[in-house]
């Protein structure tokens, strides 16, 4: 920090990050990975009113599936605290949360694809 | 109670998603390298902490926990519509190692970058990927001034296992960074091939 002033984002959040939270620091629920996929559930009518911001532009973000890094990056939000936004939300049947398929990891030809495919970069 | 139009069952297929982190000291060049090959996008983390220079695993410390956050480099290449690759790049210090066992789940592997001025930056990155068996490579970043040395210097001054790529490389170059991931992904696919040998004999 230069000559000890605080500015701007050295000052750290207007809101602390865990206020929107209510200071929990832990989701609810199954714990999902950092690139599962998150995607907002089509509720049909949404009160607007009745949901918080942060809700509202994780489900307008979501409408194509997006990975939580992707989101909490997007959003400019700590991931812990995306994460417990997420949860609940999830726990609301407003988004669902799909685990990433990396069962195929051991798999030496999509490995190759992807080393054929970084070649192109 | 808010009705769902659609269930889990409608979720277009998931790409496969692989994840490489980047690793290495403070200065390494690894904001740079992610930079180079991949759309780069902040991610910050808010997490619960330990004094810097405490060790996390002992007891003595935890009373003084507090809250910090780390900014990673986070990249993403979208190789086809059914495969992305993802880009972590963690600081590299003790420290920071509650990040690191999260993100080296289910990992690919891992690029330690090695600055040759500050070499024994990189000791704490190939201890815990050694440790964790997770596949890496040592990739040297030449950074203009700095004395050159050749690969198996590097890999006799941080005593690296025989199989372990160490490769030179230009962290501003697209194409240098290009070629470390693919050394990396090869080393992954020669490791596979080999443990399958090895459980077929």
């Amino acid at each position: 920090m230069r000559g000890g002033q605080w500015l701007d984002r050295d000052a750290g959040p207007v809101v602390r990050p865990y206020a929107l939270t209510g200071g929990r620091t832990r989701p609810i629920g199954e714990t999902f990975d950092l690139l599962a996929l998150v995607a907002s559930v089509d509720v049909g009518y949404l009160d607007n009113m009745l949901l918080e911001p942060e809700y509202l532009e994780v489900m307008r973000q979501c409408r194509q599936p997006k990975s939580v890094a992707d989101l909490a990056s997007d959003l400019d939000l700590p991931l812990g605290v995306v994460r417990i936004l997420l949860s609940d939300m999830r726990q609301n049947g407003l988004v669902t949360i799909r685990q990433p398929t990396r069962t195929r990891l051991a798999d030496p030809q999509l490995l190759k694809d992807v080393a054929n495919a970084l070649r192109k970069l | 109670m808010l009705s769902a139009s659609y269930n889990q069952d409608d979720f277009p297929p998931s790409p496969v998603s692989i994840k490489i982190l980047i690793a290495g000291g403070f200065g390494a060049g690894k904001t740079t390298l992610v930079t180079s090959v991949s759309e780069i996008k902040p991610l910050r983390t808010e997490e619960e902490l330990s004094e810097p220079g405490v060790l996390v695993d002992t007891l003595d410390g935890v009373e003084q926990k507090t809250t910090t956050t780390v900014a990673m480099d986070f990249g993403r290449i979208t190789v086809r519509d059914d495969l992305v690759v993802y880009l972590f790049g963690t600081p590299g210090q003790h420290r920071f190692w509650f990040m690191w066992d999260e993100l080296a789940l289910g990992a690919l592997g891992a690029v330690v970058l090695a600055d040759t001025r500050r070499l024994a930056d990189s000791f704490p990155s190939v201890d815990y990927f050694e440790q964790r068996s997770l596949p890496f490579v040592v990739a040297v970043n030449c950074f203009e001034g700095a004395k050159r040395f050749r690969p198996e210097a590097v890999r006799a001054a941080l005593d690296l296992n025989p199989g372990v790529p160490v490769v030179l490389c230009d962290a501003r170059q697209r194409a240098s960074c290009r070629d470390v991931l693919v050394t990396l992904v090869e080393y992954a696919i020669r490791l596979i091939s080999d443990s399958e040998v090895m459980s077929s004999a």
